[in-house]
């Protein structure tokens, strides 16, 4: 439970940081710092492939690429104007209205949500032939998108390239 | 009209009584056909109005002869036929034609002398140039009076009637494009018209009390005794019975087509149309239609005779003719116009007529109708020759000495003026004129027509020998050279001539055929009757007054031939006399200034009120309505518009704020987004709550 | 409060911090961080449901986890690629002043 509490309170100050620090690249590592946190959770939740992933793919790729583009669209340290949009009071409260309805939701079902207490025990070798077999099709098309993707970002930044003088 | 020790009487429609309506038809066809003729098919339009009369005539002796044949067996003929026109619920309207000896006597007379001044008017309009027209109209007239004739219901008969006056008012202004002549066209119709008013009034109210038309129904008409008891019993106004007032009303009618006193003012300017016109219309059967309708209607104004006496409405009848026969004939002595002078001797023979209807009965005035029809015909054609053959003068003064140049005119010319005089025994005149003053003399009411009639055959004689005279004797004082007219004219002159004469035969005391033939009893011809000391007396009276007249006549003009512009030894004589009689006794000046004056004020009263009153309130109206629609459109404009248009702007404007949602900025679609999902949350949370 | 409700709750205050900065800040790139947190909670709240839920030998949950990450990846890199073009034209990435698709 200490764990738990500790990984929560990580993850949600990575998320806080990520959306209240003023310097953009700030918020990139915060962000990365939730990311972290999350991965951890994950693998306490015995989804110890899906918190790999995390790590690999958030923390690794995501968070840099962050870092990249905010790198590359830097016009100033930080802008004059403040960082938050002029309407940022309806923003939050919107979200709050949302997390009220969640959390509402979450506590009112706490009755009907499943319990059960065993750890699974997951082997890669059932990750695999799960992908292989169950998944091949979602896999696939994965890739597919991920294909798609890759080419969709080159044009964009390649189009620029190209008239951008 | 029944003798009571007459024949019996035969009412079954024969077949000639049903065709009796092709009479009058057939010549309004005629003219028909001929009005879609155009100007230059003169030949086609003569052929078609004198066959179309000679076909009516011979239509007309076939009826006269089944009528006749009637009589001579022994029966008294009065066939009807007729028809439902119109109906009202319960009432009806009905027209129809009868045949009697009345009408058989009237269509013969009417479809003989039309025919033969018909054929007088190819050769008198033979220079014309609307020769057509004239055709036409002659045929419409023909068959108009026709219709009067045969008529068995009143309203069928003023049908006819209305007809007559109006082809009468069409010749009388033939040449319309003289002023004088379109004058004494409308003068004719409206003069006729005030009479007709009243001959209306008469048949409304006839129609009122006995509810019906019809003369003769089998018992149902309203000349018959049931419906005349009931208009004898039916009061009307000054203590006289409904009976002698309709009979009055009617007599109005008759006495302006006939030309009677105080209506007579249209006749002399009718001479304005060509000289058949006048011949036929106004000789012969227009004004004599008159004198027909109140020997038709003559049960109804006999209805009531007191014991020996006389009706009340016969009475007027007889004074107002007695009256305009002296009145007219004072005039005719002072005219110089030659058809001007005919003219008025029409309506003095008219007045004739009339004493003779109310003193004698039906026989009396028809017969010296009839005499009068075909003498008076004669004479205006003859003066149609004269003035053909003198070149279209009219004035007797201009003439003279024509008995040389014209010989065959002049010898027609002098029977028919003979006939008018009355000359004794040979001439028709004589016989019916002398049936007139008979019954005047036996007249118990008083002896004053007598005297005045009397007096009216001196003088009928007197200005027609001055007429003769300065026509046809003495020097001619006109220009150029006279010459007899063509065979054409001059031969129906020489056949009436030969009636003026013949028609006499049939109304002599001795066989008083034509009386006889009217009433329905039989007529032996008695030569006894000659030697009665009456008829002796009469005959006596009659000749003196004849010969005084004509030598008084002869006396003053004889074979002396006045220079036109020399007075008149009347004139002479007495002038303020002589002035009034020429100046038609002031009766035309009269009504110009009474009646006609108050018209022209009335009607410059109405023309105040409709300019000022009643084109004041239109006005008002208008100006009204102006300023509704002022309103109107202001209405339009600010309310209706200028609402419409705010609500648009307010459309607009929310359109406009609606359109900030779309504020391309991404993070309000996300925001928007957000709370769609925050509201799809609570909804779905809220609905599977147990 | 169980372990999984917990979990869920954590998952919804990310999302929910997520969702605020998406909502709140100027700078498209912090948009698009928050959006990264708002699918990784929503990650977290598919394993939570997987390890607690009736039945973990299906992989449901996990490979769904997996797939998401995958796919995030991928919207990421086409994303901040975007930004990056968008910054290009526009020479700022600043949300309150792109308004190209107003109206």
């Amino acid at each position: 439970m200490v764990i738990f509490a500790i990984l929560a309170a990580l993850t949600v100050a990575g998320g806080l940081a990520a959306v209240m620090l003023r310097n953009t690249v700030h918020c990139a590592l915060a962000v990365a710092v939730a990311f972290a946190g999350l991965a951890l959770l994950f693998l306490r939740l015995n989804a110890q492939f899906a918190g790999f992933a995390q790590i690999l793919v958030y923390v690794g790729a995501v968070a840099i690429l962050v870092v990249f583009a905010i790198l590359l669209t830097r016009n100033s340290e930080t802008p004059a104007t403040g960082v938050f949009s002029k309407t940022w009071l309806a923003g939050l409260v919107i979200a709050a209205a949302v997390f009220a309805v969640l959390a509402w939701a979450v506590i009112k079902s706490q009755a009907a949500l499943p319990q059960e207490q065993t750890e699974p025990q997951i082997s890669v070798a059932q990750i695999g032939n799960a992908l292989m077999g169950r998944y091949v099709l979602p896999l696939e098309i994965v890739a597919v998108l991920l294909t798609a993707a890759m080419i969709g970002a080159v044009i964009v930044a390649m189009h620029e390239k190209g008239s951008a003088k | 009209m029944q003798g009571t020790n007459g024949f019996a009487l035969q009412t079954a429609a024969s077949g000639i009584t049903q065709l009796l309506w092709l009479i009058p038809a057939i010549p309004m066809v005629a003219a028909g056909v001929i009005a879609l003729l155009k100007q230059p098919a003169r030949k086609l339009a003569a052929t078609l109005a004198i066959g179309s009369l000679a076909l009516s005539l011979l239509l007309a002796l076939v009826a006269f002869s089944h009528v006749l044949s009637g009589w001579t067996s022994g029966h008294n003929v009065r066939e009807t036929a007729n028809f439902t026109w119109l109906q009202f619920g319960t009432s009806t309207v009905d027209l129809g034609w009868v045949l009697d000896p009345l009408s058989a006597v009237m269509l013969v007379m009417v479809t003989f002398v039309g025919l033969l001044i018909v054929i007088y008017s190819t050769g008198y309009m033979a220079h014309d140039e609307n020769f057509t027209r004239f055709f036409c109209f002659l045929s419409l007239f023909a068959g108009a009076m026709l219709g009067v004739v045969i008529a068995n219901s009143l309203l069928l008969l003023f049908m006819c009637w209305e007809l007559v006056g109006l082809t009468s008012y069409l010749l009388i202004g033939f040449w319309y494009q003289k002023p004088s002549a379109a004058a004494a066209a409308k003068k004719a119709f409206l003069t006729t018209r005030v009479g007709d008013i009243f001959f209306l009034l008469g048949i409304v109210w006839l129609f009122a009390q006995t509810g019906t038309l019809l003369f003769y129904n089998s018992g149902a008409g309203s000349m018959e005794p049931a419906a005349l008891n009931g208009l004898l019993a039916a009061p009307a106004a000054l203590g006289l019975s409904a009976a002698t007032v309709i009979g009055l009303l009617i007599f109005a009618g008759a006495a302006g087509k006939s030309g009677q006193l105080p209506l007579h003012v249209w006749l002399p300017d009718a001479m304005e149309g060509p000289t058949p016109v006048s011949a036929l219309i106004h000789a012969a059967t227009m004004v004599a239609a008159g004198v027909y309708l109140i020997a038709r209607v003559y049960p109804l104004m006999q209805a009531g005779t007191p014991a020996g006496g006389i009706t009340t409405a016969l009475t007027v009848v007889t004074w107002v003719g007695a009256a305009t026969a002296v009145f007219a004939a004072l005039i005719a002595v002072a005219q110089d116009d030659i058809k001007r002078i005919l003219a008025y001797s029409t309506v003095s023979q008219l007045g004739y007529m009339m004493a003779g209807l109310g003193l004698g009965g039906v026989a009396v005035g028809m017969f010296h109708l009839i005499t009068h029809a075909f003498f008076k015909a004669l004479l205006f054609m003859g003066a149609g020759s004269v003035i053909h053959g003198v070149h279209e003068e009219q004035d007797v003064r201009k003439m003279g000495g024509l008995r040389k140049a014209m010989p065959l005119t002049f010898a027609t010319y002098a029977i028919g003026m003979l006939a008018l005089s009355g000359f004794p025994i040979v001439f028709s005149g004589f016989w019916s004129k002398d049936g007139i003053l008979a019954a005047a003399k036996d007249a118990h009411f008083s002896r004053g027509p007598f005297y005045l009639l009397v007096f009216g055959a001196v003088l009928t004689a007197f200005y027609m020998t001055r007429q003769v005279s300065y026509v046809f004797f003495g020097k001619w004082r006109g220009h150029g050279h006279a010459h007899e007219s063509p065979a054409v004219m001059t031969a129906p002159l020489a056949i009436l001539a030969f009636f003026a004469i013949a028609l006499g035969v049939i109304g002599t005391p001795a066989w008083p055929w034509f009386r006889s033939f009217l009433e329905g009893h039989a007529a032996a011809i008695e030569f006894g009757k000659f030697g009665e000391s009456e008829f002796l007396v009469l005959l006596l009276t009659s000749t003196l007054i004849v010969l005084v007249g004509l030598g008084f006549g002869w006396l003053l003009y004889g074979s002396k031939s006045p220079a036109p512009e020399e007075r008149d030894v009347l004139e002479k004589a007495v002038p303020p006399v002589w002035a009034a009689l020429r100046n038609r006794l002031y009766v035309d000046e009269f009504y110009g200034v009474t009646f006609i004056a108050f018209y022209k004020w009335w009607a410059e009263v109405a023309d105040w009120l409709d300019r000022r009153v009643w084109g004041g309130i239109v006005a008002l109206v208008i100006w009204v309505f102006g300023r509704l629609a002022h309103f109107d459109r202001f209405f339009d404009n600010e309310w209706v518009n200028g609402g419409f248009d705010k609500g648009c702007e307010e459309l607009y404007s929310g359109g406009g704020l609606l359109a900030r949602v779309q504020s391309g900025r991404t993070q309000t679609y996300l925001r928007l987004l957000a709370v769609a999902v925050v509201v799809l949350a609570v909804i779905l949370i809220w609905s599977s709550r147990p | 409060m169980s372990p999984l409700s917990c979990y869920l709750l954590v998952a919804a205050l990310v999302f929910a911090i997520g969702l605020a900065g998406a909502l709140t800040r100027r700078n498209a790139i912090l948009v698009l961080i928050g959006i990264e947190l708002m699918l990784n909670a929503a990650n977290l709240n598919l394993i939570a449901f997987w390890r607690y839920g009736p039945n973990p030998a299906a992989l449901t949950g996990l490979m769904f986890a997996v797939f998401s990450i995958a796919v995030a990846a991928a919207e990421a890199a086409v994303g901040l690629g975007l930004v990056i073009s968008i910054y290009r034209h526009l020479r700022t990435t600043d949300l309150d002043e792109i308004s190209r698709m107003k109206g």
